[in-house]
């Protein structure tokens, strides 16, 4: 079994805090960690390698710097990692970023699986999954929350899907491309082995030399999108009006007064 | 991979970049200029806040690969799911139709299902001015690669300018997959959409970083222009049944035996009401102190009608199941009422519901931040006050 797991180094969110003077973000001195929903692709990936065997090899794009993000990979367990950084890759859009990590898992090889996070929590696009499968023209099975069968021999897999209207139970062939929710599973800690192994790791890095790819399709050029504004959303307007009352039951009839009355609630 | 570009005649040195940059990449040079690392990934977060305009993302070259001028004309892909189309399709019908009048344009409703015939009808009262109606047994329940490999031959026949799909978990899956295989923008997540003067070139608005930057994105040189869109962010039109259309038929292209997956079921938790579609969202946090907590969060919105959402804190508690959470991390809403009820309202959280139409704050602390965004608030003991609002509002409803 070889499952490939795609991932984002990303700003921990959870750090930021919020200047309350002026209501923006402090990011200063914000960590860069894992995308939140691709420890998840990561610890999928290994607890199937736990139970059929095989190898699990981890993939990122960036700066020089993500390279620590793999290395977080291979002490969680994964077997190898690859870092894809070239400054031709940079400010690619989902579809560059989807071309160029899909050249990178053919240069890989053949893989049954393929892992990524729902989206990540910077961009929130949830695009570049369904990107990569479809430039590897497998199947994609997209926002899943359970495994509930895997068949190497029959090369199926059956997985339950996280929809609006409840969770969806299909099938598909393998290979194909998984995208994960946090319902999944609890995804491990390095352990002191792994964090050893990590740093004695050596992770190639691969340029836009080392794969297939036209030239004309990767990074910003390669991008059809481009971002023309960034702007910070206004606050929300107006102010918490505060219902106050000689006790709770008062406050709960007032605000229901107010709910109705501005018509919140018909 | 630094992008950023420096104008380090108009940088004053005051830092503000410094504060905002998610990777850490600014500092100031020993001449007290800004300078950037390796680490940036030309985010733009940092573009904003420069008060002097000294930062910049480079241009791509222009390329003109794509005849734009051969493509007119807006899409919407109508989403069905048992024989009843998505409510979020109705809401972009209604913007689509404004798009397709600034352009002068038509507006074409994509309907795939089986026995679909309906909502290709439905879609006309909606303001479609033609369907295009793939009714086939294999549609009848979405898969990505019969609805992706239709829509591609649909937009390499008929060419249209600006493609919209729903940002729900089906129209996200489908959207990521049509517009690689025609290799085309796709911008995700959009709450706003807008005709640029200049260029008639759509202009999508749409938020990152949860929520905390917005971003406007173009798709100048390829076709179409593709944006799923968010829930509950566009009004949903009056559907006029006198409005006439034409209704296409077009073949399915896979047939079963070439589709790689099989919807086998749909498992449906009891008496749920699902948080995209909800209108009123009652959402509770760490302050319920536990599962039992919920019980009075579901009878309020029992009696509103409402679904009930959670705090990541009160999912990784095990207090109720993951498909509750609203959040960076969970889902994102936008109801017209959303009662937080025990939720501080971490940033992360903020995330997923600060765009609501109204936000009913309920906690014990009056210094936590759900107070800063919400419209009303109630400092008190939500174990008190929520059965209160829930036997106030039982109530008047009922008398009306």
């Amino acid at each position: 079994m070889h499952a490939i797991v795609c991932i984002k180094q990303v700003p921990d969110t959870t750090e930021v805090k919020i200047d309350p003077e002026r209501g923006t973000l402090i990011r200063e001195g914000v960590p860069s960690i894992i995308n939140p929903f691709d420890t998840y692709a990561i610890e999928e990936a290994l607890r199937i390698r736990e139970k059929f065997g095989g190898k699990v090899t981890v993939i990122t794009m960036g700066p020089a710097q993500a390279s620590s993000a793999l290395k977080e990979a291979i002490a969680m367990g994964a077997d190898e990692a690859i870092l894809l950084n070239d400054r031709e890759f940079a400010g690619a859009d989902t579809w560059a970023t989807a071309y160029t990590l899909s050249k990178a898992i053919k240069k890989i090889g053949e893989f049954d699986l393929m892992f990524c996070g729902r989206q990540a929590i910077d961009g929130d696009t949830g695009q570049t999954g369904p990107g990569i499968a479809t430039q590897l023209q497998i199947n994609q099975l997209t926002y899943v929350c359970r495994i509930a069968s895997l068949d190497f021999d029959q090369k199926t897999v059956e997985v339950e899907r996280l929809v609006e209207e409840g969770r969806e139970l299909v099938k598909s062939t393998l290979p194909c491309l998984i995208t994960v929710v946090k319902d999944i599973n609890q995804p491990r800690y390095p352990t002191i082995l792994g964090i050893r192994r990590s740093q004695k790791a050596q992770i190639p890095v691969w340029t836009s030399k080392d794969l297939e790819v036209e030239p004309e399709l990767i990074g910003l050029n390669g991008s059809p999108t481009r971002v023309m504004k960034i702007s910070t959303p206004p606050p929300r307007a107006g102010k918490c009006e505060l219902i106050a009352g000689e006790s709770a039951e008062q406050q709960a009839e007032l605000l229901a007064e107010k709910l109705l009355a501005e018509k919140i609630i018909i | 991979m630094a992008l950023l570009e420096i104008n380090r005649e108009t940088c004053t040195g005051c830092g503000s970049c410094l504060q905002v940059c998610p990777f850490g990449a600014l500092s100031l040079d020993n001449e007290n200029i800004a300078v950037v690392s390796e680490a940036c990934t030309g985010c733009g977060a940092c573009l904003p806040e420069c008060p002097v305009e000294a930062l910049s993302l480079p241009q791509a070259e222009k390329k003109e690969q794509v005849p734009t001028g051969e493509y007119s004309g807006v899409w919407v892909w109508v989403e069905q799911y048992n024989h009843q189309a998505g409510s979020i399709s109705w809401e972009m019908m209604g913007e689509g139709r404004k798009l397709a009048d600034k352009r002068g344009s038509s507006l074409t409703a994509c309907v795939l299902g089986y026995q679909a015939e309906e909502i290709a009808r439905q879609a006309i009262a909606y303001g479609a001015d033609r369907v295009f109606l793939v009714d086939d047994p294999t549609l009848e329940v979405y898969r990505t690669d019969p609805y992706a490999r239709i829509l591609v031959e649909l937009v390499k026949k008929y060419r249209p300018e600006i493609f919209l799909l729903g940002a729900s978990t089906r129209g996200r899956d489908l959207a990521g997959a049509v517009a690689t295989y025609i290799r085309t923008g796709l911008t995700a997540d959009c709450t706003g959409l807008e005709i640029e003067e200049e260029t008639n070139l759509l202009l999508q608005i749409r938020p990152a970083f949860g929520g905390n930057i917005m971003a406007t994105i173009k798709c100048p040189d390829y076709r179409p222009q593709m944006a799923t869109v968010r829930h509950h962010v566009f009004e949903t039109p009056q559907p006029d049944e006198s409005r006439s259309g034409q209704i296409i038929r077009e073949p399915a292209v896979l047939t079963e035996g070439r589709i790689a997956s099989k919807v086998l079921d749909l498992i449906v938790e009891k008496n749920e009401v699902n948080l995209a579609d909800a209108k009123i969202i009652v959402s509770g946090g760490r302050g319920l102190k536990g599962p039992e907590g919920f019980a009075i969060l579901h009878e309020l919105a029992g009696v509103l009608g409402g679904a009930v959402g959670a705090s990541r804190a009160a999912v990784d508690a095990g207090w109720i199941s993951y498909a509750h959470q609203v959040g960076q991390t969970g889902r994102t809403v936008r109801p017209d009422l959303y009662l937080a009820c025990g939720i501080s309202g971490a940033i992360q959280h903020q995330a997923g519901m600060r765009t609501s139409k109204v936000i009913v704050a309920i906690n014990k602390d009056p210094e936590a931040p759900i107070f800063q965004i919400a419209d009303y608030g109630i400092v008190g003991d939500l174990f008190t006050v929520v059965p209160a609002l829930t036997r106030a509002l039982k109530r008047r409803l009922n008398k009306a």
